[in-house]
């Protein structure tokens, strides 16, 4: 399984959940905190993220920036 | 997350374009105009065309689009954001010149310059952002309103005999002669964000050809307007935009 991460520019966030439904792995989850615009903010709330860069291309804030485990990482773990 | 092993190897896939300014959207929560405006920016990056594009913003929800798109623009008055670009364009025929337009922008106040802006064939790329509504002023019937769709100003939805039909803008200016490329694209799935991309890298690769306007409709929600969550709103548009503003190319050059 490849294994990637999200950073969340929590500061951007709306809350609007759209990420939610766009995520096949169900790793997103709204905060029960609030950001400086009053908003609950995104988050990821287990370690199944592969990477796959769908919850970038329905953000209509830009909040996302996707990383993905190298190939080279890969075959050194095989 | 605590491996820190996984952590050091990990590759950047996808960050938001240096071109989007790093200011917080004035849009509400779901807005479709976010995705749209950040996809044009990475195809701007994407050609390394920042210094040679111009945009023109237009009167509606994304009035702003100037504090968030890092390329030159310019503010249009109300629906003549396309005679702006050709005023552009004809001054400066080496840029790459774009209009950003809402359905109440481009397809009501703004009908006659569009459609002889397309029928003159002015090298520029026309992106259309449909939401069936007017979001900015507080969710009117605009033109592209739907059949029975409830608005502020059509609190009993859209009749047809007192209100009219819906204006397809798309499908009219598709069988204008200087129209090059016309095609409707959606950004509620990531898959249709990604095809949405690709149209607008043809809007803008087309420029080059002076051939003609490129016209890019995207569907977009209103989540807002039309009185319903982020969520539902994607699953409103699909029941009922898509049916009535059906996805794919309508002029595609060599093949009309």
């Amino acid at each position: 399984m490849i294994k990637g991460t999200v950073k969340i520019a929590t500061e951007l966030c709306k809350g609007c959940e759209l990420c939610i439904s766009a995520c096949p792995q169900d790793c997103l989850a709204l905060t029960n905190n609030i950001n400086l615009k009053g908003y609950k903010f995104i988050q990821l709330k287990n370690d199944a993220c592969t990477g796959c860069t769908n919850c970038a291309l329905v953000c209509p804030d830009a909040v996302f920036t996707v990383f993905r485990q190298s190939k080279s990482s890969m075959k050194k773990a095989v | 997350m605590e491996d820190n092993t996984v952590l050091e190897d990990l590759e950047l896939v996808y960050e938001k374009p240096h071109t989007l300014s790093d200011t917080a959207f004035h849009y509400c929560p779901g807005c479709g105009h976010g995705v749209a405006h950040r996809l044009i920016m990475e195809v701007v990056e994407e050609m390394g065309i920042e210094e040679q594009t111009i945009g023109v913003a237009p009167v509606g929800c994304s009035v702003f689009a100037y504090h968030y798109m890092m390329v030159d623009m310019q503010e249009a008055a109300h629906g003549r954001a396309c005679a702006v670009a050709t005023g552009i364009r004809r001054l400066l025929p080496e840029k790459y010149v774009f209009t950003y337009q809402g359905d109440g922008d481009l397809a009501a106040i703004g009908t006659a310059e569009t459609i002889h802006t397309v029928n003159r064939g002015e090298n520029i790329a026309i992106f259309f952002i449909n939401n069936a509504i007017y979001g900015m002023t507080g969710g009117q019937m605009a033109p592209t309103t739907l059949c029975h769709q409830i608005t502020s100003t059509s609190p009993y939805g859209r009749e047809v005999e007192a209100m009219g039909h819906p204006l397809k803008m798309t499908d009219l200016v598709a069988h204008l002669p200087g129209a090059y490329y016309v095609t409707r694209q959606a950004v509620h799935t990531p898959n249709a964000v990604r095809k949405c991309k690709k149209a607008i890298r043809n809007a803008f690769e087309y420029q080059k050809l002076h051939k003609g306007t490129s016209f890019v409709e995207i569907v977009s929600n209103c989540p807002s307007g039309w009185r319903v969550n982020p969520a539902d709103s994607i699953k409103w548009l699909e029941d009922n935009m898509l049916p009535m503003y059906p996805l794919g190319d309508l002029k595609v050059p060599g093949k009309n």
